[in-house]
């Protein structure tokens, strides 16, 4: 199952980043996690939130390179060494992961955002190896 | 449509025609204007000494300078009660130049005119949409008074208010568009935010465009937006000589015709001020031939170009100028390397990620110059291998082209400013002194 994150282009000045988040502010999308990653002059800003289809059409309404890519967002336990375990099953997969971040949802449970390099192979081997993935729909609903 | 005879006279007779004016305005000029006439007596030169065209490299040169010296109507050769309209450069720096027409002058210039819109395809069913600024700037009412006198039906909508030009491109349809190159991308991209398609759901088939350059890629980059099928034609021309209509391109695309019967172009060295043979490259040099008000001699246009005199397909005889390549006058020096903002642009629209808007910064940092090149992302991506590979993709042919090490700027859509006149893309902070 993917689910959709939210890129957002932004040159690194002042007073941008305010600029997305109160895009998404106006229009209720609601962040569930972020990552921001920069270079020196602009950075690319991540996220999972409830409603990604409108966050970016208002992005763009509003002038911001914006865009939807699939992600899986996976399901781990919140103890030490699962993270491992998961990378363990992905690499023996053969998928290579572009970036990754956390999403925490519950106290026992962990989320981890990850894009991989081919998103419908990985999908197969979480699947394959029962691993639980969120849905937008689940997102919505959170 | 060829508009005029004069159009198509035999190289012979254009020349006797040219002379003749020649030597008329010359006299003229003696008599009635000072400052020609103290011109003329510094270079040892009279009237009677102009027997041939090739006499005209006897005639000293006339600048801006010389205009800004004798502001405002020092350089008139009629009182000033004979003058109907007067126009002035917009004198960015300083005074601005004056221009002023006698009813023979406007004559002239709408005789120009209308010659250029017909040798870019326009005819008396065009309804055409002038986006230029009326005002002080000769380029709307130029095109005004010339596409009305074919027959066109005229909308003067000026600039500004982009969405209400699109309304009236489709309640009118406007089959023609008058406007800078920037200006119709910038109405391509208003159009596409109101959900109008400008290739599909308007009429426009016609672009003369001016006051700009338009280079080959900008070209392109208008028939993405407009369609494959549009008729983009540039024009020439300056207020000092006229305002449009000294020159403009047919749809052999092959070079701008001369009004060579009003207009007798030379191109010189624009360091030694020396006659270049035809087709080599120079400063283009104008005299005017048939101006009452201001009849300018040798005006020197600071246009780089060239010039050609063999026939073209279209049937005209009229010698053709290369569309402009750069302005000397524009021209940055950056680092000793000299450097025409319209290379960048060429850069900028060959690569597909990016749209067409940019700028161009000029810094300085201790003795080193610092070159900054802004440009939009026109696609999305989440991936910084892609971003990295666009900036680099930019600083690399920057490279290749013009030898120079740039620090590209990637920026989100529709954030650098928009132009509606002339565009303004390069800032110069460099607090040179020269």
């Amino acid at each position: 199952m993917f689910a959709k994150q939210l890129t957002v282009f932004i040159e690194n000045r002042a007073g941008r980043l305010s600029e997305v988040l109160s895009v998404l502010k106006e229009n209720k999308v609601n962040i569930l996690s972020m990552s921001l990653a920069d270079t020196t002059e602009y950075g690319l800003l991540r996220l999972i939130v409830d409603n990604a289809t409108l966050g970016k059409e208002k992005l763009i309404e509003n002038g911001f390179s914006s865009l939807l890519s699939d992600v899986s967002i996976i399901k781990i336990a919140h103890t030490a060494g699962s993270l491992q375990t998961l990378l363990k099953v992905i690499d023996k997969g053969g998928v290579n992961i572009e970036y990754m971040y956390g999403l925490s949802i519950e106290s026992e449970d962990a989320y981890v955002v990850l894009k991989a390099s081919d998103s419908e192979k990985i999908d197969e081997i979480l699947n394959a190896n029962g691993v639980k993935t969120l849905s937008c729909e689940d997102l919505a609903h959170i | 449509m060829i508009w005029s005879k004069e159009e198509t006279l035999p190289r012979e007779e254009i020349e006797a025609l040219q002379l003749s004016r020649l030597q008329e305005t010359v006299h003229r000029v003696y008599e009635k204007v000072p400052a020609y006439r103290k011109k003329m007596e510094d270079a040892g030169v009279r009237p009677e000494d102009i027997q041939s065209l090739s006499d005209l490299a006897k005639l000293p040169f006339v600048t801006k300078q010389d205009m800004r010296d004798t502001y405002p109507f020092g350089l008139f050769a009629v009182e000033k009660d004979k003058l109907v309209r007067i126009h002035a450069s917009s004198g960015t720096t300083g005074k601005p130049t004056v221009v002023g027409y006698t009813q023979g002058d406007l004559d002239t210039w709408t005789e120009c005119v209308s010659r250029i819109a017909c040798m870019g395809g326009a005819s008396a069913k065009d309804v055409a949409q002038i986006c230029f600024g009326y005002g002080m700037f000769t380029g709307a009412l130029g095109l005004h008074y010339g596409l009305e006198n074919i027959g066109a039906a005229i909308v003067p909508s000026s600039t500004g208010n982009s969405q209400k030009q699109i309304m009236y491109m489709q309640d009118f349809e406007t089959s023609l568009l008058v406007a800078t190159p920037s200006y119709a991308l910038r109405l391509a991209e208003v159009a596409g935010e109101m959900g109008v398609d400008p290739e599909k759901d308007l009429k426009v088939k016609i672009a003369l465009v001016g006051s700009e350059l338009l280079t080959d890629a900008m070209r392109e980059e208008m028939h993405k937006y407009w369609g494959k099928d549009l008729l983009i034609t540039s024009n020439y021309g300056m207020s000092e000589l006229m305002g449009p209509g000294v020159s403009g391109e047919c749809l052999e695309h092959c070079g701008m015709h001369i009004n060579e019967d009003y207009f007798i172009p030379e191109i010189i060295d624009p360091k030694t001020g020396e006659v270049l043979p035809a087709g080599e490259q120079g400063e283009l040099v104008i005299t005017c031939i048939k101006k009452e008000g201001l009849p300018l001699i040798r005006y020197r246009t600071k246009d780089i170009t060239r010039l050609f005199y063999e026939p073209c397909k279209c049937g005209r005889t009229l010698c053709r100028m290369e569309n402009l390549s750069g302005r000397s006058d524009d021209m940055l020096k950056i680092r000793g390397v000299n450097v025409f903002p319209s290379q960048i642009e060429e850069v900028i629209l060959s690569v597909e990620e990016l749209g067409p808007h940019y700028e161009i910064i000029l810094e300085r940092e201790g003795y080193l110059d610092k070159l900054t090149v802004k440009v939009e992302l026109a696609h999305s991506t989440d991936s910084f291998s892609v971003l990295e590979k666009i900036a680099k993709e930019v600083k690399d042919k920057l490279k290749v082209i013009l030898g120079l090490d740039a620090r590209v700027l990637l920026e989100s859509p529709n954030t650098l400013q928009r132009f509606e006149g002339k565009a303004k893309r390069v800032k110069d902070l460099r607090n040179l002194s020269h």
